[in-house]
């Protein structure tokens, strides 16, 4: 106790160690306040997390390219659905956070709920994508870097002339493909 | 009481004891009778080793037909197309909406008919599991050799 007192009569004389001890004291702070932000953002990153909620995705993404494929690359929620770049990452999660209220209200507590709102919810995500030019898709999938003589017939046609002239974007095309589909039938492209 | 009991339990035993003897007696006999099927010359209760896992062609032009009946092999890959209450992926581009845009073979108007005859504006529930009879090809030989030869017409 003698020794808190001595140390806060310290500080609040003006002394050599003061500035010292601010200055200290403010960067260990910082970098505690930034690696336990870090460590949360990484948190609510993981795969686990997500299906706290989302259960039913997370098992219909096994079947898919995006969980198992011959070189075993794969790509787990986040690195669709949340932007890498930190300030569009932290505009995202911010918004996120109306998905607490969600989890809260419970409004997909249960498969039936769940698979009710899923048009819903994959609406919103396609809007996304389809806002920022299917850049989670793009992180990892460079136009500049594909080689058309490998890929198929089909492949090429849509990706010369859509894509390369900026009429479409990933997601216009490529719906559900770690996901099932919602009803379509009111989608363009589908029936 | 008790000694019926026991005596009623004893020759519980003993009858399916003798039932499941005669069971036995019928999975013995696994002569397959010097018959070849899929499963290759083997008896009934060997199982021979699986073939290599065959890959799925990735893209090519249409396959032509064998039989003048015979449903379109599909000449690409359908990997993860989904085909469900929601949504059907084949007819993104097959359906007679997206067919010419898409550079893709028109669904035939048969699909559009009932089992009784009538027609209606969009694909009949029937036909509406496309790889029922549509179905994708790997590069396999065939499984069992066959002297099979197309009509003229087709040759």
């Amino acid at each position: 106790m003698k020794l808190i007192s001595k140390f806060w009569r310290k500080l609040c004389k003006p002394s050599k160690a003061a500035v010292g001890t601010a200055l200290g004291m403010g960067f260990i702070g910082g970098m505690l306040f930034w690696g336990a932000f870090n460590t949360g953002m990484e948190a609510s990153n993981s795969e686990a997390f997500c299906a706290s909620c989302h259960a039913p995705i997370v098992n219909e993404i096994k079947e898919t390219i995006h969980y198992s494929n011959r070189s075993g690359v794969r790509a787990i929620c986040s690195d669709c659905h949340v932007p890498h770049n930190w300030t569009d990452k932290i505009v995202r999660k911010v918004q996120a956070s109306k998905e607490l209220f969600a989890f809260a209200m419970g409004n997909i507590s249960t498969e039936e709920k769940f698979y009710a709102r899923r048009k819903h919810l994959a609406v919103r995500e396609w809007q996304r994508m389809k806002g920022n030019d299917s850049q989670e898709c793009r992180n990892c999938h460079n136009f500049e870097f594909m080689d058309f003589s490998e890929q198929g017939q089909r492949s090429i046609k849509q990706h010369s002339t859509a894509l390369a002239a900026g009429e479409k974007t990933c997601v216009d095309c490529h719906k559900g493909i770690a996901h099932q589909l919602p009803d379509m039938s009111d989608v363009p492209g589908w029936q | 009481m008790k000694q019926i009991l026991t005596v009623l339990l004893v020759v519980g035993a003993l009858l399916s004891a003798s039932v499941q003897s005669g069971e036995t007696a019928d999975i013995d006999n696994v002569n397959n009778g010097g018959i070849a099927s899929l499963r290759g010359i083997t008896e009934l209760d060997a199982t021979r080793r699986a073939d290599a896992a065959k890959r799925v062609a990735r893209d090519r032009n249409p396959i032509d037909r064998d039989y003048v009946y015979q449903p379109p092999l599909v000449p690409h890959q359908t990997r993860h197309y989904e085909v469900s209450l929601n949504a059907n992926k084949c007819l993104s581009c097959h359906s007679w909406k997206y067919a010419g845009e898409m550079g893709a073979t028109k669904i035939s108007v048969t699909h559009f008919r009932t089992r009784e005859g009538q027609v209606l504006s969009d694909v009949s529930p029937r036909r509406y599991f496309c790889l029922q009879c549509h179905v994708t090809q790997v590069d396999a030989s065939p499984l069992i050799k066959n002297n099979f030869r197309r009509v003229d017409s087709l040759r």
